[in-house]
């Protein structure tokens, strides 16, 4: 056991590695979920359980089912081989080979945005758990803008990105402020944040001129055509895939070279690494709290609206909320893609391919969404596990170890 | 009782700390086991006292074969520790501290306190370990609260002493107190194993001496032979132990401290209307027992600790409260007492550390985007002009050792332009050659006509880098003397006599 978990932390120092083996064994739960939960695959292994039959025809039955299910969700998140193979063929049906990919880079774009502004400030020591609220917060100030001014493309749209950027940082500052100036702690803020974004969201829809005319629903009004990410493809491709998709690249750049290359980001990732060290090496606590969650809520405000602007064009009372809310799920991501802008976008196209998969899956094969959601966070367990199980078997060590701690002084 | 220890290893996963160590303590023999830090002596102490299990060796005891499985064993063969932070129950008085875990009761389980002052007193009197069992051990200076520890132990009935670093926490004059218990206590036929790596007191109260290096015994040395031979012996090479310091007139005046006063987090003011004047060319070394507010002293010259009142001027400009980047950006260069918490970012590379308080100053950044070739040649540099022993410039700063770890952060301040440069503990937890480095960096930089201050719990540090010496107490100065002051005046001053009242007497 404790070869296996040297080795697993061996596994640790190459990330790449370490995602690969935990994506596998994510699969393989999920494997077990299926036998479990689909009739036919336990109807199969009781038999051979009442008649001590042979287990051939069970092993069959469960391959079969898992290699369906799996199968579907490959098609359904990447490409399917049939369809590409008659559309190599044919020249036909292209929408159809490529619509999976580009669900998937739709659904990764905003994902990746508000991630990677989570992960700026986990590089920074703090912790933005209401990107969520933020987004929606910049969803909101975004469609205001992008729906009511009559101005040209080229204006309005980086006019509505700006207002959905201003709308997170708006939201971000709040907690940041409170902390650099009051204490308050940010996990406690930025949670509570959610809630009145939520609010603020039905109050829009509701209450304000932003909602649908006409309407008692809460529903906004749509965003004018010119300040829509449109698709890369055309409105007629039938393909979702939107401008959108550069804004994310270019915000993995960024925040790359922001984090790697810039001084604001080294002064950051020295307040993370070492807080105290930071203060005594001139660096200001306050403000370096602060610019983490502007820039922090900047990007969850640019992933609402990038959402609003590239997919939805309009919001409703369902704008991020439940298993819709990206600012929840980048926390995940950014843990997953271990902070880092290039190891999140990997991370969030992960996710975007289980996540569109596993409703392909349900659709051909009726496994439900839900296993798609098992196998995301048993990936997660499985990357934060081995630091987790080591944690428990050295406290284990510490108590056997008595005063061991105690007892060491300046000379050990 | 006689104890001996033979072919102890202990590993640590593939790091030995302890390879084949044997050694026998024989009864009423002060044995002391010298070694530099990180040699493996408090890992052997604390495998004899059951906290660690040998990996390999035996433990006998008169001859007999034993293993502990936890210190409560050892205890009971007669094996007390006196551990280098104490472990005393703050708000007991003395006696409650040493009957605890053992407490002699009348009926129904009270506590007989009548016993447990008998059994303090009868201790007391037959060690000269004079303790008031009343006293509450917060109230009690720090040399009396070891003098309750070794009572406890006593009161185990142990036959054997460990202390482990008994000194580092003392004045001059506790220690010479500490140094006749432990000759009454041989006297009475207990057997003490000290651990130390101050030559002096080991020379001076010893019988036998085993020197432990890199985790194994390197050789046996008698009190009588030279610190210089101990040292040598110690570090495993031929080590000058003198600052070589020439003579050097000091300029105008630095660093004005007026009427300081300092409060630590629990508000006290542990700084107290410190006034002290650092001139260019001088270092000033200020001595006192750890926690008289020397570290907050330190904090509030650095801007990491708010100012209550008075002023601090450096080079005739006012600092007092100024932000951290102010003081830095205004030359004060500034080692941090601990090292790993303040100094470095343990994580990050050595070329980072190495500007880890000028990040946005030219040549390593250009509008707000760092040059990592600049950064880098930087690195190089002062790896090679400070002789920081790493592997690559990139190499996280946590794999350097500790004297390496404190190159690094001497490099750093020394190469910016400084003014004043203020060093805490510069050779806390460093090993002898590392020391000495540290101590020539610290002469040339006075010598370069910067102002230095010292502060360190090490008198001889003190003494030899000093050229003048402020004692401070209780977050006084008591007094600023010339470092050929003898060491027993400056005892007094640390303990907390006025300096008049020391000249008068």
């Amino acid at each position: 056991m404790r070869r296996l978990l040297r080795w697993w932390r061996g596994l640790y120092e190459s990330p790449v590695l370490l995602t690969a083996f935990a994506v596998v064994l994510g699969l393989v739960v999920g494997m077990f979920v299926i036998i479990f939960t689909t009739t036919p695959v336990l109807d199969a292994w009781r038999s051979v359980l009442n008649s001590w039959g042979g287990p051939g025809h069970a092993l069959k039955t469960t391959l079969d089912h898992v290699g369906a299910a799996y199968r579907a969700m490959f098609n359904g998140a990447i490409i399917d081989p049939s369809t590409l193979w008659h559309s190599l063929n044919t020249g036909q049906g292209w929408t159809q080979t490529l619509t999976p990919l580009s669900e998937t880079l739709t659904y990764a774009t905003p994902l990746t945005i508000a991630s990677i502004g989570v992960g700026i400030t986990f590089q920074t020591g703090l912790f933005n758990i209401g990107a969520n609220g933020q987004a929606i917060i910049g969803g909101i100030i975004g469609v205001a803008i992008g729906s009511s001014l009559h101005l040209p493309t080229i204006i309005l749209m980086p006019l509505t990105l700006l207002a959905g950027i201003a709308g997170g940082i708006i939201t971000g500052a709040i907690p940041g402020l409170l902390k650099a100036f009051t204490g308050a702690h940010e996990v406690i803020v930025t949670l509570m944040f959610n809630y009145v974004a939520n609010l603020s969201l039905i109050f829009a829809l509701l209450s304000t001129p932003l909602q649908q005319p006409g309407q008692g629903n809460d529903i906004s009004r749509t965003l004018r055509p010119g300040a829509l990410l449109s698709p890369l493809f055309g409105t007629t491709s039938g393909l979702r895939v939107n401008w959108g998709l550069f804004i994310a690249a270019a915000i993995v750049v960024l925040a790359w070279w922001f984090l790697e290359r810039s001084s604001l980001g080294f002064e950051f990732r020295v307040s993370g690494a070492n807080p105290h060290a930071a203060r005594v090496s001139g660096i200001n606590p306050r403000k370096v709290t602060i610019y983490a969650f502007l820039i922090s809520g900047g990007l969850a405000g640019l992933a609402g609206i990038t959402q609003v602007a590239g997919t939805t064009h309009y919001i409703d009372g369902g704008f991020l909320v439940g298993s819709a809310g990206i600012g929840f799920t980048a926390i995940t991501v950014s843990l997953l893609g271990r902070n880092r802008p290039i190891g999140i976008m990997w991370g969030a196209l992960l996710f975007a391919a289980l996540g569109v998969g596993g409703r392909a899956m349900q659709a051909t094969t009726g496994i439900p969404l839900d296993l798609a959601t098992i196998i995301q966070y048993a990936i997660v367990l499985f990357i934060a596990t081995p630091v987790l199980v080591e944690e428990i078997f050295r406290m284990r060590a510490r108590s056997a170890g008595g005063l061991q701690l105690a007892s060491q002084g300046w000379n050990t | 009782m006689r104890v001996e220890l033979r072919g102890i290893t202990k590993r640590f996963g593939t790091f030995t700390a302890n390879d084949q160590i044997s050694l026998t303590v024989e009864p009423g023999q002060i044995h002391c086991l010298l070694g530099e830090n990180g040699a493996g002596k408090s890992t052997l102490m604390n495998v004899l006292f059951g906290l660690l299990r040998p990996d390999e060796g035996q433990i006998l005891i008169d001859g007999e074969p034993v293993t502990f499985a936890n210190s409560g064993e050892a205890v009971r063969r007669g094996i007390g520790m006196v551990h280098q932070h104490f472990m005393l129950v703050p708000v007991f008085s003395v006696a409650e501290n040493v009957v605890l875990g053992f407490e002699p009761t009348k009926s129904f389980n009270r506590l007989d306190r009548l016993r447990a002052r008998e059994s303090i007193h009868e201790a007391s009197q037959r060690f000269g370990l004079e303790v008031d069992p009343d006293a509450i051990v917060e109230e009690l200076p720090v040399g009396i609260q070891q003098r309750v520890e070794i009572l406890k132990a006593l009161n185990h009935d142990a036959q054997l002493l460990i202390l482990d670093e008994p000194t580092a926490v003392l004045t001059p004059q506790e220690i010479d107190a500490l140094i006749g218990i432990m000759r009454s206590l041989k006297d009475a036929g207990k057997s003490i194993l000290f651990i130390s790596h101050k030559l002096r007191e080991v020379r001076e109260v010893s019988d036998v001496i085993t020197v432990i290096r890199q985790g194994r015994v390197v050789g046996t040395a008698e009190p009588t032979d030279s610190e210089t031979q101990l040292a040598s012996l110690m570090v495993g090479r031929d080590v000058s132990l003198t600052v070589t310091k020439e003579a050097h007139e000091a300029g105008a005046s630095r660093l004005e401290i007026r009427d300081l006063v300092v409060r630590d987090d629990r508000g006290v003011a542990v700084v107290d209307g410190v006034s002290l004047d650092v001139r260019a060319g001088e270092i000033v070394a200020l001595a006192g027992v750890q926690g008289n507010g020397q570290t907050e002293l330190v904090e509030a010259l650095a801007g990491v600790r708010p100012v209550e009142s008075g002023t601090i001027t450096l080079d005739g400009r006012d600092i007092t409260n100024a932000t951290p980047r102010e003081i830095l950006d205004a030359g004060l260069g500034h080692v941090p007492e601990d090292r790993q918490r303040d100094g470095l970012v343990l994580s990050m590379s050595v070329a980072d550390n190495l500007v880890l308080n000028t990040p946005r100053a030219t040549p390593y950044a250009r509008r707000g985007s760092r040059r990592r070739s600049e950064v880098r040649r930087n690195a190089e540099e002062r790896i090679r002009d400070f002789d920081i022993r790493t592997e690559s410039p990139e190499a996280p700063v946590s794999s350097l050792s500790g004297g390496n770890q404190q190159k690094v952060i001497l490099a750093r301040e020394l190469s910016r332009p400084l003014k004043v440069l203020v060093a805490a503990q510069p050779t806390r937890g460093l090993d002898v050659g590392s020391i000495e480095y540290v101590h020539r960096q610290i002469v040339e930089t006075r010598n370069a006509g910067q102002g230095v201050v010292i502060i360190s719990s090490e008198l001889d540090e003190v003494l030899a880098l000093g050229d003048r010496v402020a004692v401070m107490h209780h977050g006084k100065i008591m007094g600023v003397v010339a470092p050929s002051t003898s060491r027993e005046t400056i005892g007094l001053l640390m303990a907390g006599v006025v300096l008049e009242e020391v000249a008068g007497a």
